[in-house]
Formats: structure tokens, sequence, C-alpha cells
């Protein structure tokens, strides 16, 4: 494995008196996929919020070799990281189109947005259908395809996915996971927080499992798959329903 | 009373033409407030200040307002400065200083060669209005964007603070007497009975065009559809590198532009004195408030309304002109709370 874009040091991240994740210490090396699964509350997305500044944290983080300090979100996507938040935080009075070119906002300067524009309508020709449309009319599933657009608009290096097949129906989240494994063969660097940790791990490089804030297992995704304590928390028996 | 056509007509013109003033205002009222979420209660200062900038000019004074902008400049650029020490990089630090710092010295010089050789009216408007627009960017980085988080009501109460300390710096720079200034275009036009002066098409026509080039701007720019994607889910806007105080700047820009311009319209209809701006803006903030301080057209179409009651009030009952004008926000306000009961929340969607 090459240098990590990403690395945590010992991030903690607490809200008053409640903390959501302590001493958590994790890596995502250069294109390649990692997963970080565990039960609700387990505190996933409180971890990507102190990664993307959203909520501040204690600890260290690099990315793409530098420490990351008070900067806000907005320039932590100027420097190409880049949140698709599990509420998906789209423009919802917006056009499909609008919100697509303003996820190029950060590379404004940088040319015209058409040649990018044309590569999401290939990636997802259900938004190319629907790009006069307010993004509040879409579907559950269009709406994911369009929050995951928007941020690749920006050519992010490092994308990271919050729960991307929540509420969707299996055959789309077949489809999403189906892209984001296609992005990392084109070398996007993906950070995915799931649930559905069968699905995760049939696509990730590796994983990380979270319980109270705290990481408690990690490893390769055969590794994981066949641990026994995988097995019962999130693989059981009953979640044979096969995505 | 009896109203005969010309009357009448006369009525409608100048409610009209005082509507389209109080429509501006609304719609820079609304612009900060859905972007920044601040109500700019201080935009009626904004107006004063272009009026009488412009008087001064044309008197040939040098106005105080130039020492002001100064003085808010080097506060803004250290401001701006302190808040990116930690990544700043040479493009930006020369960005800050050159818009901060230099470009009151470019503006005094300005103000101070229109002086000199006395510059044609149009020359000294853009002064003017060059010397009042960038106090709206200024006064955001010095006041309201270190507290950018805080409650709309927090907000409120520093832009009634701000209101009062502005008014009382057009006390100091202006006097309490009050200025008018010239018609940008002497003419009158005479159709039928009806008297159109100059100055009336003058203040419609540039109304107008704003309004288009607003909606350009917002519908067809990249900026412009930044402002409104902060306008619509701020967190998101962020995600996409939408830098909320860049859109303040803009915002802010606009509004101080637009009062700026509402003053030097309507300073060569009524007399503006240091304090009447606030009573000009107000009326504009109640058309905002008919629009739910959201909804452009709205607020521009209740402008029009306002100033034609105001009008109609002003020749029936002219002791209670303002009373009849505010109170048309009363069963407004009833009617929207009953509408929507639980507004406001503060979150999306």
């Amino acid at each position: 494995m090459t240098q990590p874009i990403l690395d945590v040091q010992a991030l903690h991240v607490a809200y008053d008196a409640i903390i959501a994740v302590s001493d958590v210490s994790m890596s995502v090396p250069k294109g390649s996929i990692v997963t970080i699964l565990g039960p609700n509350g387990a505190g996933k997305s409180s971890l990507l919020n102190a990664i993307m500044g959203v909520v501040p944290a204690g600890g260290a983080i690099h990315f793409a070799g530098r420490a990351l300090g008070g900067e806000s979100v907005e320039a932590r996507v100027n420097d190409g990281l880049s949140l698709v938040p599990e509420k998906r935080e789209l423009f919802y009075s917006m056009s499909v189109e609008d919100n697509l070119r303003l996820g190029r906002f950060r590379l404004r300067h940088q040319g015209s947005a058409e040649p990018m524009l044309n590569e999401m309508w290939a990636l997802f020709p259900r938004l190319k259908e629907r790009r006069r449309q307010l993004a509040g009319t879409l579907s559950g599933g269009e709406r994911q395809m369009l929050a995951m657009a928007r941020a690749l608009m920006g050519e992010p290096r490092l994308l990271m996915l919050d729960e991307p097949s929540l509420g969707l129906a299996p055959l789309i989240v077949r489809e999403i996971l189906q892209t984001a494994s296609n992005l990392r063969d084109n070398g996007v660097s993906i950070l995915l927080v799931e649930q559905n940790a069968r699905a995760a791990l049939r696509i990730a490089d590796y994983g990380y499992v979270l319980e109270s804030g705290r990481v408690m297992l990690e490893g390769e995704p055969d590794a994981l798959q066949a641990d026994q304590r995988i097995v019962e928390s999130y693989l059981g028996v009953r979640s044979a329903v096969s995505v | 009373m009896a109203v005969d056509l010309s009357i009448l007509l006369v009525l409608v013109q100048d409610g009209i033409v005082n509507g389209a003033i109080y429509g501006l205002l609304a719609l820079a009222l609304v612009i900060v407030f859905t972007v920044t979420r601040v109500i700019l209660v201080p935009i009626g200062e904004f107006v004063a200040f272009g009026a009488l900038t412009l008087a001064a000019l044309e008197t040939g004074t040098l106005p105080g307002t130039v020492w002001l902008l100064g003085i808010l400049g080097v506060a803004s650029a250290a401001c701006r400065l302190w808040a990116s020490r930690r990544h700043a990089t040479m493009r930006s630090v020369a960005w800050q200083i050159g818009t901060s710092l230099l470009l009151p010295v470019v503006v005094a010089g300005l103000a101070w060669a229109c002086i000199h050789w006395q510059a044609p009216q149009l020359v000294k408007v853009l002064v003017a209005l060059a010397i009042v627009a960038p106090m709206g960017p200024y006064l955001y980085d010095v006041v309201y964007r270190p507290m950018a988080d805080a409650s709309v009501l927090v907000l409120l109460i520093v832009s009634v603070a701000l209101h009062l300390a502005l008014q009382g710096l057009g006390l100091v720079f202006f006097g309490s007497e009050g200025s008018r200034t010239q018609s940008l275009a002497d003419t009158t036009l005479e159709i039928g009975p009806l008297f159109i002066s100059g100055q009336s098409i003058v203040v419609v026509l540039v109304t107008l065009a704003l309004i288009v080039a607003l909606f350009l701007f917002f519908e067809r720019t990249l900026m412009g559809r930044a402002l409104r994607a902060t306008a619509v889910n701020r967190l998101g806007a962020q995600l996409v590198a939408i830098s909320p105080a860049l859109c303040g700047h803009v915002a802010f820009t606009l509004a101080a532009s637009i009062g700026a311009l509402g003053g030097i319209l309507i300073s060569a209809m009524t007399t503006i004195y240091y304090d009447t701006g606030f009573l000009i803006a107000l009326k504009g903030f109640v058309a905002a408030v008919i629009g739910g301080l959201v909804s452009y057209p709205l607020a521009a179409a209740s402008a029009i309304l306002i100033g034609l009651v105001e009008s109609f009030a002003s020749f029936h009952a002219s002791a209670f002109k303002e009373v009849l004008v505010f109170m048309i926000i009363i069963p407004v306000l009833l009617w929207r709370s009953w509408r929507t009961p639980a507004l406001l929340d503060e979150g999306e969607e």
C-alpha cells in the first residue's frame, strides 16, 4: 500500500458531555475504498463530520500529507476533500443541473464545467433525463445519485460517503456501490460509512468496525467477514436478504 | 374630499415612484436576510449616506463618509487578515489589502478630483455610490462575520445597534440640516392631464433595470446561484466550497449599493436628513415582511402597494400618513402567523 491520502490519529469528538468518537485511528490508502461499519450511534457520521470540519474534534488529521487544523469546511473542500452527507444537503429548490454546476464551485476559475457535466450524465443517465427538474422532486435514489454527482463535479481526491444505501431499494444500493467501485478503479479514494455491512465489504479494500465511538475491529474484508462477532452483529442469518 | 382625475394621476404617480424605491430596499433586505440571516436595519443609513454624500459633492465639500469609508476599510482589513492568519496565501493577502485598504484611498482620490474639477452630475452619482457601497462588505467583516453563527434575534439586536451608531455618525458628518440633490432628468413629460417628471421616469426605469439585472444575476451566473444555494442550504453550500463569507460580501455589497442608489434617486424629490433613511427603509422592511422576508416578487409588489397607500393617505389624512402605512403590516402578520404557525425553525426542508 502506498502513502495514505487520509490519516487519522487519536481522533476525539464530543458534543457537550456526550462522547461520540473516542481515540479513533485509521487511514485511507490512495486509490482504495475503506469502509467503516457499525451500528446506529457508533460515531460513524461524527467521524466523517470531524474529518470534514463540520464538527470540532481533537486529535490529528492528515490529508494528503498536510495537517488539518482549524480550517473551515469550504477550505477543506478546496483542498480536495468531499463529503456526501447522510442527509444529502442538496439545493432542493434548484434544478438538478444547477446543483451539479455548483458542485464545481471550487474549480470555477479552471475552465468550463461542460466536460465534467457530460461525464456525470454518462455516469447517471437518470439525472440527465431530469436535468431541468428541481432537486426536491427527485426520488430517494436519485437524490443519492445527485449528491454523489455533485461531489464528483468538484473532482475530489477523497470522497466520503455517509450511508449511501440508507432508505434505498436493494437494486439501487447495488448500482450506487458499483459506481463507487468504478470510481476507485479510476483513482478516486473513498471512505465509505455503511450499516449495510455485507454490501460494503463486497467492494471495500479494508474495513473498520466502530462501536460506541471506538474501533472494535479492523482488517481485510475477508477477515472481517470471517469474524464471528461481525457475523453475529451485522451479517446475522437474518440479513440473508442479499443485495 | 373629491378627487379629480388630475389629482388622482398625480397621487398614483407619486405612489408608484416611492413604491419603486421601497421595492428596491425590500429586495436588498430579502437578499441579505436569506443569505446571511441578518435583518439589515442599517440599510436606511445607506439611503441617507447615499443622498447626503451626493448632496455634499454637489456643494463642493468633501463628504465625511469618505473618512468613515477609510476607517471601516482599515478595520475590515484587520479583521480579514486576522481571520485568515493560519492559511493566508500571497494572493489572498494581496486581494484583502487591495479591496480593504487600497479601495478607500482610490475612492477618496476620485471624490477629491470630482470636487476639484466640477465633474458632471452622473460622475458625482457614481462617486457617491463608490463611497457608500464598500461600506456594506466592510461592516459585514467588522460586525457580522465574527458572529455569523449567532441566532437571528442576536443578529437583529446588533443591527439595531449598528443603525443607531451609523445614524449618529450621519449627524456628525452632515449636521441636522436636510439636503436635496439635483434632478437626474430635468424634463417634464405631458400626456393629456398627466404630468410626469423626468425624475419619476428615471426612478422607474432604474428600478426596472435593477430588477432585471438582479434576476439575471441570480438565475444565470454561478455567483448568483451560489448565493441562492447558501440561502436554501448553508451546509450544502459549504460542502461544495461556497464560503459564507464570500456570499456575505456579495450580499452586503448589493444591499449597500441598492440602499445608496435609493437615497440618490429619492433625494431629488424630497429633502433627506441624516435620520430620514430609517423611515424609508422601514417601509421597504414592511414590504419585505409581507413577502415573508424570502419572496422577491411579493416584496416588490407590496412595495408598490405601500407607495400607493402612502400617497393617498398623505392626500386624504396627511396627519395619519405613517400610521396608515405601518398599519398594513398588522393584518399581514396576523394572516401569516395563522397560515404558518411554526415557521422559522432555522432548519431546512
